[in-house]
């Protein structure tokens, strides 16, 4: 399996996970290599993106994966090629043989940055870090049949740590499951919002850091 | 901390949209720049990224040194709530500037439901609507498109319009414009000197007077206005500038593809076709022209799919080359050709075979009327006989489904025709049960029909259109003869075809009523989430204008036209001799045939039209 390790970052957070199959389907085109199409009546150039990232997230470790069609493709070369023609904010870092499935993408590692337009209040740090060390941290998620159902968190949070990074930032940075269950970081902000009304954010920024292996190794 | 907009767009749908930055957008140092034109599309940036002659203008202003084009749509309703709420003013994508600051602000006007959008564009830029309220040179709006060929409802609204093709007039106009801001003209003066361009209408150069009955009296020109503003051709589509390195964007269009112009004008002169006559004379472009820049265009976007557009593809003389050509290229690279406008003869059949192999299309018809008779008499040249042998043909090749288009309201339109209509759906019926193959799936026919709205330089332009309950009448009539079970029929709504017909023929005081209906906050009149039938009825209340005077009462051949400074080659004459053929129901043969003397060859500069000297 062929693998791109790439970010994705200012304006380019806004794509969603289908916009950015396209935009790697036609960068590999542009880039005249010739990846495996799916079958079909309107052949589509097969990638898949791990972990669909939500939209206004940014990363600096998204994975994408692609097999080649005809002929071969040096790979070192491959992230300058693809970075030529690549719209703003999408970065190729790395492209690589791998032989690690996606299912031993079991962590990730995310930034939290809760905005205080008027300034943290004063008890948000230590009232945030108490939510997350203490029992279950219930959140409503809405489920697939369009219901809604209680999540305890706590059991997918790893670890936890808190800053200030300026005055009216608070960072947050947790280790979190990634996959079976996956925690999506912004169901911690969604908690802070239900159980601390009175720490509530004015936004949330959220930056997905690095992804883990069950051994806790950069999953790559 | 992030800023108001990241806020924004983290609640909208599709951000995307909303912040350029896709590969190939153009980004200019503003230190080199002394003219900036923010490019309006008034609908959504799906749409209007999918316009071919917006992507051509954008690439035609860029390369000018010192200017920078930059893109901008009309938000979804979502985040045009937010953009109110927070005071946002409209942005262009590429520099995230606002609109306000801009030198020029340009629409392009593709169809007339979008003009509540250029309003509604206007004010969301914090610019104000009206242009006798625009006083310098900063903000000077202008707008160009199929429909600036009657502009009069926008005439209050817009200070020029840009006739015709854009690619040669463009550049004038904003070296005019340049010129102006450095001798530091008012905009007056600015006004005089761009009308000296051809093909430029400044509306406010031209006093309209009307008589007690409200039809127009006189157009008076001020002094040094032109008495008529004659349309800008490209001479030579060949040479002619055409970018293949166009925006990619990032999330999904309407039109999500490579698109290459074939050939402008048309051969065929349906008389209901406004495109027909407006994008005359015809003009090919070569196919090793056409080859080269569709290869170019593939390299350069990775786009999966060409389409070749024109108003009549199986017109265009080279397509066996052409289609040679591009297959060659296509078919190893797993890319889609699709073909629109081809006719239903023998060549085309052949060639819808062949494309059949990159990707199975469905087939299409767009007869217009249901018997010969009609066709004729709308001119629309093609036969019964053509129809069901191309489905013929099609279907035991394993198409199994079909579209069909009508208009209802054509006129001379008799219940015969629309009975016509069943009848030809029932004939492709029994021919599906002669050839079909696959009979397991059955057959889908989809069949609409659209209310005929007359249009402005066509010799349709003085019929009155039938009313909303007559139209309704003939959709129930159409209905009550299709019984077949596989017959998905669908017709278009009459509200917002009675409105086009209004903006299509209206005349300046129409502009009151648009005002009207953008303060009661109509906008994206396209989209039926947001069409609101009953505002732009009070608007019209408002504004004091009878609809139909526009719309049901057709205008006199003697009477003065709203649209008659506007001159885009074919002549007056031709299109009342057209008319009275319509009447008689008699066909035109199609200009390859003989020059039937439209008078559009006159645009040339050589007298030539579709490459060979008309007689
Ligand atoms: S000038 Fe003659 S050939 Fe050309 S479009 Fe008019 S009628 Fe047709």
């Amino acid at each position: 399996m062929n693998r791109l390790l790439f970010e994705k970052t200012g304006d380019a957070v806004w794509l969603s996970h289908l916009d950015l199959m396209r935009v790697f389907q036609r960068a590999f085109k542009r880039a005249d290599i010739m990846i495996w199409h799916s079958q079909g009546f309107s052949p589509r150039a097969y990638v898949s993106i791990a972990l669909p990232l939500p939209v206004g997230s940014e990363s600096g470790c998204e994975i994408l994966d692609f097999e080649i069609q005809d002929g071969s493709v040096d790979l070192a070369k491959l992230p300058a090629l693809l970075n030529r023609t690549m719209p703003a904010g999408i970065r190729v870092l790395e492209a690589y043989e791998s032989a690690v499935k996606i299912k031993h993408l079991t962590r990730l590692r995310a930034q939290i940055t809760l905005e205080y337009d008027r300034g943290i209040p004063e008890q948000a740090g230590r009232a945030i870090a108490e939510l997350f060390s203490g029992g279950p941290v219930l959140v409503k998620k809405r489920t697939k049949s369009g219901g809604e159902a209680e999540l305890d968190l706590k059991p997918m949070i790893f670890s936890l740590s808190l800053r200030e990074a300026s005055a009216q930032e608070l960072e947050l940075t947790a280790l979190v499951s990634a996959q079976n269950p996956s925690c999506n970081p912004q169901l911690l902000v969604n908690a802070i919002e239900t159980h601390l009304p009175e720490q509530k954010p004015d936004f949330a920024r959220i930056k997905r850091l690095e992804i883990y292996d069950e051994q806790g190794n950069p999953f790559r | 901390m992030t800023d108001q907009f990241h806020r924004l767009l983290m609640r909208v749908q599709k951000p995307a949209r909303y912040v350029g930055g896709e590969y190939n957008q153009i980004i200019k140092d503003k230190t080199d720049v002394d003219v900036r034109v923010a490019f309006c599309f008034p609908d959504t940036y799906e749409i209007g990224m999918s316009n071919i002659g917006m992507r051509i203008l954008y690439g035609v202003m860029n390369e000018m040194p010192g200017v920078w084009c930059e893109r901008v749509f009309a938000p979804w309703g979502d985040m045009e709530d937010e953009m109110r709420a927070h005071d946002l003013p409209l942005w262009a994508l590429e520099s995230h500037d606002a609109v306000k600051d801009f030198d020029l602000v340009a629409f392009t006007l593709g169809y007339e439901m979008c003009y509540s959008n250029v309003l509604n564009m206007l004010e969301l830029a914090q610019i104000p609507l009206l242009a006798k309220e625009r006083d310098g040179l900063e903000n000077i709006v202008f707008a160009g498109g199929v429909c600036a060929v009657n502009s009069e409802p926008l005439a209050d609204f817009i200070d020029f319009f840009s006739i015709g093709e854009g690619e040669e007039s463009t550049p004038e106009i904003i070296e005019c414009y340049r010129a102006a801001k450095k001798k530091g003209l008012t905009k007056q003066e600015f006004l005089h000197e761009v009308a000296k361009i051809e093909g430029v209408y400044v509306p406010s150069l031209y006093t309209h007077t009307y008589y007690e009955d409200g039809t127009l009296a006189a157009i008076t020109p001020e002094p040094g206005a032109p008495e008529r503003v004659k349309k800008r051709i490209v001479q030579d589509l060949n040479t002619a500038y055409f970018p293949t390195k166009t925006i990619v964007p990032s999330t999904q269009i309407v039109h999500d593809r490579s698109n290459l112009e074939i050939f402008r004008g048309c051969i065929r002169g349906c008389r209901f076709c406004q495109a027909g006559f407006c994008y005359r004379p015809i003009r090919a472009k070569s196919a090793d022209v056409l080859c080269k820049q569709a290869i170019e265009s593939l390299e350069d976007s990775g786009n999966s799919e060409i389409t070749l557009a024109s108003l009549s593809t199986s017109d265009y003389r080279e397509l066996e080359a052409l289609a040679d050509g591009l297959l060659e290229y296509c078919e190893p690279r797993k890319i889609n050709l699709s073909l629109p406008s081809l006719r239903a003869d023998n060549f085309s059949r052949e060639l819808m075979m062949r494309i059949q192999k990159v990707r199975k299309s469905g087939l299409t018809f767009a007869p217009e009327a249901g018997t010969q008779r009609l066709r004729d008499a709308i001119n629309k040249n093609v036969t019964e006989e053509e129809i069901l042998s191309t489905c013929a043909t099609a279907f035991s090749g394993g198409w199994n489904s079909v579209k069909l288009y009508f208009m209802l309201g054509l006129p001379t339109e008799t219940d015969e025709d629309v009975v016509g209509i069943a009848e030809l759906v029932y004939k492709i019926l029994q021919v599906w049960r002669e050839n079909g193959s696959g009979k397991k799936r059955g057959l889908s026919i989809n069949l609409a029909t659209a209310y005929f709205v007359p249009k402005p330089f066509t010799p349709f332009q003085w019929a009155a259109q039938i009313t909303p309950e007559e139209y309704l009448r003939r959709v129930h009539l159409l209905q009550a003869n299709l019984h077949a079970k596989c017959v998905d029929y669908r017709y278009h709504e009459s509200d917002l075809s009675r409105l086009e017909s209004v903006m299509a023929r209206g005349d300046r005081r129409v502009g009151q009523a648009l005002l009207e209906a953008h303060r009661l906050g109509c906008r994206l009149d396209g989209w039926d989430e947001y069409f609101d039938y009953e505002k732009w009825l009070e608007a019209f209340r408002r504004a004091g204008i009878d609809p139909d005077f526009y719309t049901t009462r057709g205008f006199a051949a003697d009477e003065l036209l709203p649209w008659q400074t506007i001159d885009v080659g074919v002549t007056t004459k031709f299109l009342l001799h057209e008319r009275e053929k319509a009447l008689r129901s008699e066909s035109t043969p199609d200009c390859r045939t003989h020059c039937n003397g439209c008078g559009a060859r006159m645009l040339s500069e050589r007298r030539l039209c579709d490459e060979s000297p008309a007689v």
